[in-house]
């Protein structure tokens, strides 16, 4: 790990993907500089749309590209592609088996210069729960690119949140591999699982530098497929450490950290504290000063790690 | 070959076959939406028997044009179509509704051959259709989307989107019907959020837009192929009768989705027993 950041990594694979995908389309609802798919339209003109003001044709139109051979992307902030157009994305792309991926911009606390209208707190709960849909949230630039590419290369719906502008690059570009329903774990330790995703990374790594110098021992597990979710690797962990906490940029309800509960509860329950947000709305401000405001910093994922460690029989 | 009137009469037989499938599916289910599955017959047997370029024995064939049923309810008037058109056995028509079977409420694309989309949520078929056109227009195929809306249906929003979008695209390959039959679950549509002046609405949205009887299948034809030379996207404005044919229900919002009980079947029948007496009169005079 180390501190670089790369610029636009979600715009800029976008236009090399379609450098390499002559099949590659992009749809667009008056958000290009947002969606960073200014990129892709500057080299591809023909292959980009832009429907106007218009989510739910956007998602609908989409899907008949799609079902006409296309690999759609399609995306605006992560608000509007999930909670205001869910039928269309459940009707037209998912029972349809189209293949369009639904890109969420400036998911959850990373909106904060939007304030709540544009903070979806609620995006992975509402995709979680679609048939034939599947859900990623990218932790770094790395896994951003990585997790592109293998939906070009693997048909059907899916659902992205994508961190939008500068972003950390925590694992190796050329070694890292996405695989959908496998988790990467990043450390091994005996006390307490850490499981994060997306912008909740970074933050779980200063949190085991905290838990470290209390002299609790913390696997940290990076969860970008939470839907499929790597079962196995939730199941080997609860055995390990006897007790988790999940770290989700999110709403406590039906996020991250309800997928791992669930998994838990089925198959080898364990104590799963979850750190997100308390079923608010949000507002504006910076994502750290939104961070320690809803207690979703890197001190309040050690403090519920400890809380863990304390529920263990 | 077939001259043009013998062409038209037979596709009226077709129709009134279309039409005693539709009222045998949905008394046997006990369930569906007989009014406006029957105010679609004409539109559908034009352009299965007549219009598009498909092929049963092969329903994915890569150059087929294309159909989406927007107005979703209306499944039962696509299942007699695609069956008596050979897409599968017209036995199966029976199973409509039934637990487990291929001919859902409202159409899985999945599972029923010859079909293009799964609707039932409406408004999306359009949109959808606008998606597809737009691919054919990027690949430089030349085969068209026809998309079958409802009246009631275009009340919805998305509707006006997908409008607006088709003709930025200049989709003339797109192809339209309106089923303006006047009725919706709730009652007139005049009365509950009126689309007049509805011709209106479409030319100023930038369509080619014509009007035809619903159940003239010689304006439909015509209109059909008219729009091989329009460089817009196309609106037929169909105006139709809810509940086509059938005595009790003809113009009558209640019979938007209701079964018949037995009497009701059997004064369906004699309906369309006096609507194949009407078609062998006719036949006789020429």
């Amino acid at each position: 790990m180390n501190d670089k950041f790369v610029v636009k990594p979600f715009g800029n694979t976008l236009a090399r993907l379609g450098e390499i995908y002559k099949e590659l389309v992009v749809v667009d609802a008056d958000l290009q500089r947002a969606t960073e798919t200014e990129l892709f339209q500057a080299q591809f003109p023909d292959r980009y749309f832009d429907v106007g003001i218009a989510e739910a044709n956007m998602v609908s139109i989409s899907a008949g590209l799609a079902l006409s051979g296309k690999t759609v992307f399609c995306g605006t902030f992560s608000s509007f592609i999930t909670q205001r157009v869910a039928d269309q994305v459940v009707m037209s792309v998912a029972y349809c088996h189209a293949n369009v991926k639904l890109i969420g911009v400036e998911p959850g606390l990373a909106s904060g210069r939007n304030g709540a209208s544009h903070q979806a707190f609620g995006d992975l709960a509402i995709m979680r729960a679609i048939p034939n849909m599947q859900v990623y949230d990218p932790g770094d630039a790395t896994e951003t690119s990585a997790i592109m590419r293998y939906m070009m290369e693997n048909p059907g719906p899916a659902y992205m949140r994508v961190p939008r502008g500068n972003t950390p690059v925590i694992f190796d570009a050329t070694s890292y591999q996405f695989q959908a329903g496998r988790s990467c774990q990043m450390t091994k330790g005996k006390d307490v699982t850490v499981i994060a995703a997306g912008i909740m990374l970074p933050r779980a790594i200063e949190a085991l530098k905290i838990l470290e110098k209390k002299n609790i021992s913390a696997s940290l597990i990076n969860m970008s497929s939470i839907k499929p979710i790597d079962e196995e690797l939730i199941i080997k962990a609860a055995r390990e450490t006897g007790c988790i906490v999940v770290a989700e940029n999110h709403s406590i309800y039906g996020g991250l950290g309800g997928a791992v509960a669930e998994v838990v509860t089925s198959y080898f329950p364990v104590p799963v504290v979850r750190i997100g947000i308390q079923d608010k709305f949000g507002e504006v401000g910076s994502i750290d000063w939104l961070a320690d405001k809803y207690m979703m910093n890197s001190q309040h994922i050690a403090e519920g790690a400890v809380k863990a460690c304390n529920q263990k029989r | 070959m077939m001259t043009g009137i013998q062409k038209i009469e037979n596709l009226r037989w077709k129709c009134l076959e279309i039409r005693r499938d539709i009222i045998e599916m949905i008394h046997t289910a006990g369930s569906g939406h007989p009014g406006g599955s029957l105010s679609a017959v004409e539109i559908l047997t034009a352009l299965y028997f007549h219009t598009m370029n498909i092929s049963p024995e092969n329903p994915q064939w890569q150059n087929r044009d294309r159909f989406i049923l927007s107005k979703g309810h209306a499944a039962p008037a696509v299942y007699a179509v695609l069956a008596e058109r050979g897409f599968f056995p017209k036995e199966e028509l029976l199973t409509f509704s039934a637990s487990g079977t291929r001919l859902q409420k409202h159409i899985d694309m999945t599972l029923v051959p010859g079909t293009e989309l799964s609707t039932g949520s409406l408004a999306q078929g359009l949109s959808v259709g606008v998606g597809m056109a737009l691919a054919d227009k990027m690949d430089k195929k030349e085969r068209y989307v026809y998309v079958l809306i409802g009246d009631g249906e275009s009340q919805e929003g998305q509707i006006w989107e997908a409008s607006m979008a088709a003709a930025q695209f200049k989709l003339n390959k797109l192809v339209v019907f309106l089923d303006n039959n006047g009725c919706q679950v709730d009652g007139y549509v005049r009365d509950i959020c009126s689309l007049d002046p509805i011709e209106d609405k479409w030319r100023s949205f930038g369509w080619h837009v014509q009007s035809v009887n619903g159940h003239n299948l010689n304006q439909i034809i015509t209109a059909l192929e008219n729009v091989q030379r329009s460089e817009k996207p196309n609106m037929i404005v169909a105006k139709t009768v809810k509940g086509k044919d059938i005595s009790f229900m003809e113009n009558r919002p209640e019979w938007h989705a209701q079964a018949l009980n037995e009497e009701q079947y059997q004064i369906a029948l004699a309906d369309l027993s006096g609507v194949e007496l009407a078609l062998r009169k006719g036949k006789e005079q020429e």
